[in-house]
């Protein structure tokens, strides 16, 4: 199918909103927007960062999502606790695959799910108490934690439990650092207040730590990378570039990081920053306070990562300079074999995506690399920020949809008819049953790295995957293969492989 | 009475962030910007204006200042 024009996106973006009452159209037109590269600034054509509508379907998460699965708990070397009713923590547990080495349960704990399983009489009575136990058991048990969060749940801000007293008392107690963070659910819209309450307890209760040690010996070519969370290794496909550039890479956050790599972040020279999203405050934070610039970077697909490690050299030296070109030298040719091989089966294929953090904008080079085209995207829980970014990444007269709920996400797909869709494990059986190929693009699907040079032979591999699947010819019943055969003709063929 | 901070950008203009708001917007003109201060009355490319005390010396970007809005 033809890409629609201007006038068809805006008429089919009405067409969608025609079934909701007068006050919700209203309401979501705002969200839903046809992309054009002219305007500078994104408030112009869609609003973000909204509370959802009630009685529609929504994916987005919760503050403490943002906080305890994003940004706290990846530090792996850290206890987590969440703290109130055992659900939040158990059904959260380990889902993000945020990779990390070390033994878990002895001196690293991703994995794990550490909570204070509130009843009804702690609602009642306070659980101020239990949390001082608790911390006490996990010292006694797990004595080699680097330190412990309280993630609180939704009941502690509503009972108006002192967990900073607990926690102060408890620090100076184990001389480890204890930080109450709180992010209880019911804050803010989307799990986005979340990585900001997150970022905000790492900027007053770890980052500094350090300050005026200076025993750590430092390196012109110290950098952080922010916001990678190493899902499925990612951060460690990233890091292998930037350390045959030349660099150091002083500090991971958060994936496969640690307290102590947290702690020193101050002493780097450039904070790199993967997700925008969710880092983006504590990267100000650390510009006003300590000096240290900070850029956006791009690593997927070889003409982001050549783009962004150009960009990245350029903050430094000659040596560094040509190390960037050295390693764009080096991965040639095996990026350009991944080319060769999957550029002809993926070529002209259309993208939709929706997803959350950088994805919907970040990953649009790697299908450009791979020839195919991304014909609509859109944010769970964006800011007009994000969309800034997204504006100029996305062709025009495209589709973007901001909080899509479940039912305009259908209808768009219906019309679009795309060849493959990103999104999160919510999606993913809906439109597998719609026959379209579908990868989720939160987990990678279970695969991954996808960043880094190594991770786009693995991107590659994985769409070619799915989309080329034989098994998409198979959806229909027998009984019914004529009328599917009929429509099949009616529309270009999806897969023939 | 929002915190915001001043930021330089990459192409040297002034980045106007209000976190609370998760608003970033682009400074057009500051009334005062000489060597001795800055402040007073300041113009974002959207049309909002805003006033902070003219501050001497000029402060060092990116610093946090506390706006009030004009008019």
């Amino acid at each position: 199918m033809a890409n629609l024009t201007r006038e068809e996106t805006l008429d089919l973006i009405q067409e969608v909103l025609e079934v909701y009452p007068e006050k919700a159209k209203k309401d979501r037109a705002k969200h839903l927007a046809v992309n054009d590269q002219s305007i500078e600034q994104s408030k112009k054509c869609i609003t973000s960062n909204r509370k959802s509508l009630p009685g529609v379907m929504t994916v987005r998460g919760c503050a403490y999502a943002g906080s305890k699965g994003v940004v706290w708990g990846p530090i792996k070397d850290m206890i987590h606790i969440s703290h109130g009713p055992v659900g939040c923590g158990q059904y959260s547990r380990a889902g993000r695959r945020n990779y990390y080495v070390g033994m878990t349960g002895v001196n690293t704990f991703g994995t794990m799910n550490f909570t204070s399983d509130f009843q009804e009489k702690d609602i009642v009575f306070g659980g101020d108490k239990k949390l001082a136990k608790l911390i006490d058991e996990i010292e006694g048990l797990f004595p080699l934690n680097k330190g412990i969060s309280v993630q609180s749940e939704c009941p502690i801000g509503l009972i108006g439990d002192d967990i900073e007293a607990v926690s102060k008392k408890k620090a100076k107690e184990l001389e480890k650092p204890i930080v109450p963070v709180r992010c209880e659910g019911f804050r803010g819209v989307s799990q986005s207040l979340g990585h900001h309450i997150a970022c905000d307890s790492i900027r007053d209760w770890v980052i500094g730590n350090r300050d005026g040690d200076d025993s750590f010996q430092t390196t012109p070519y110290d950098v952080a990378v922010i916001g990678d969370y190493n899902i499925g290794g990612d951060a460690w496909a990233s890091r292998i570039l930037l350390e045959e550039m030349g660099l150091r890479v002083v500090a991971q956050w958060a994936g496969d990081g640690t307290l102590a790599e947290i702690e020193l972040t101050p002493k780097v020279k450039l904070n790199l920053i993967h997700c925008y999203r969710s880092m983006n405050y504590i990267s100000r934070h650390m510009e006003e306070k300590y000096g240290i610039p900070w850029m956006e970077y791009n690593f997927f697909g070889p003409t982001k990562i050549a783009e962004s490690l150009r960009k990245i050299a350029a903050c430094f030296d000659e040596t560094i300079q040509a190390g960037a070109e050295r390693v764009i030298a080096k991965y040639e040719a095996q990026y350009a074999a991944v080319i060769d091989k999957y550029r002809p089966r993926l070529e002209g294929k259309r993208v939709m995506l929706y997803v959350g953090g950088l994805r919907p904008r970040h990953v649009i080079g790697a299908y450009e690399d791979l020839g195919m085209e991304v014909v609509g995207t859109g944010y769970e829980f964006a800011h007009n920020d994000d969309y800034d970014r997204t504006i100029k990444d996305m062709s025009d007269s495209t589709l973007l949809y901001d909080d899509v709920t479940g039912y305009e996400f259908e209808e768009f797909v219906k019309r679009i008819k795309p060849d493959l869709i990103g999104s999160g494990i919510k999606e993913k059986y809906i439109f597998q049953k719609m026959g379209i190929p579908f990868r989720q693009m939160h987990s990678w699907d279970y695969s991954g790295p996808y960043h880094g040079y190594d991770g786009f032979a693995i991107f590659a591999r994985d769409m070619d995957m799915t989309i080329n699947n034989p098994c998409w010819a198979k959806l229909h019943a027998p009984w019914l293969a004529d009328q599917a055969a009929q429509s099949e003709q009616q529309e270009p063929k999806r897969a023939s492989a | 009475m929002p915190s915001v901070m001043i930021r330089k950008s990459d192409s040297g203009v002034l980045l106007f962030y209000v976190a609370k708001k998760d608003m970033e917007e682009t400074i057009a003109t500051v009334e005062t910007d000489t060597a001795e201060s800055w402040g007073g009355e300041v113009e974002l490319t959207d049309g909002s204006k805003w006033y902070v005390d003219p501050i001497s010396p000029p402060p060092v970007f990116p610093t946090t200042l506390r706006f009030k809005r004009a008019e």
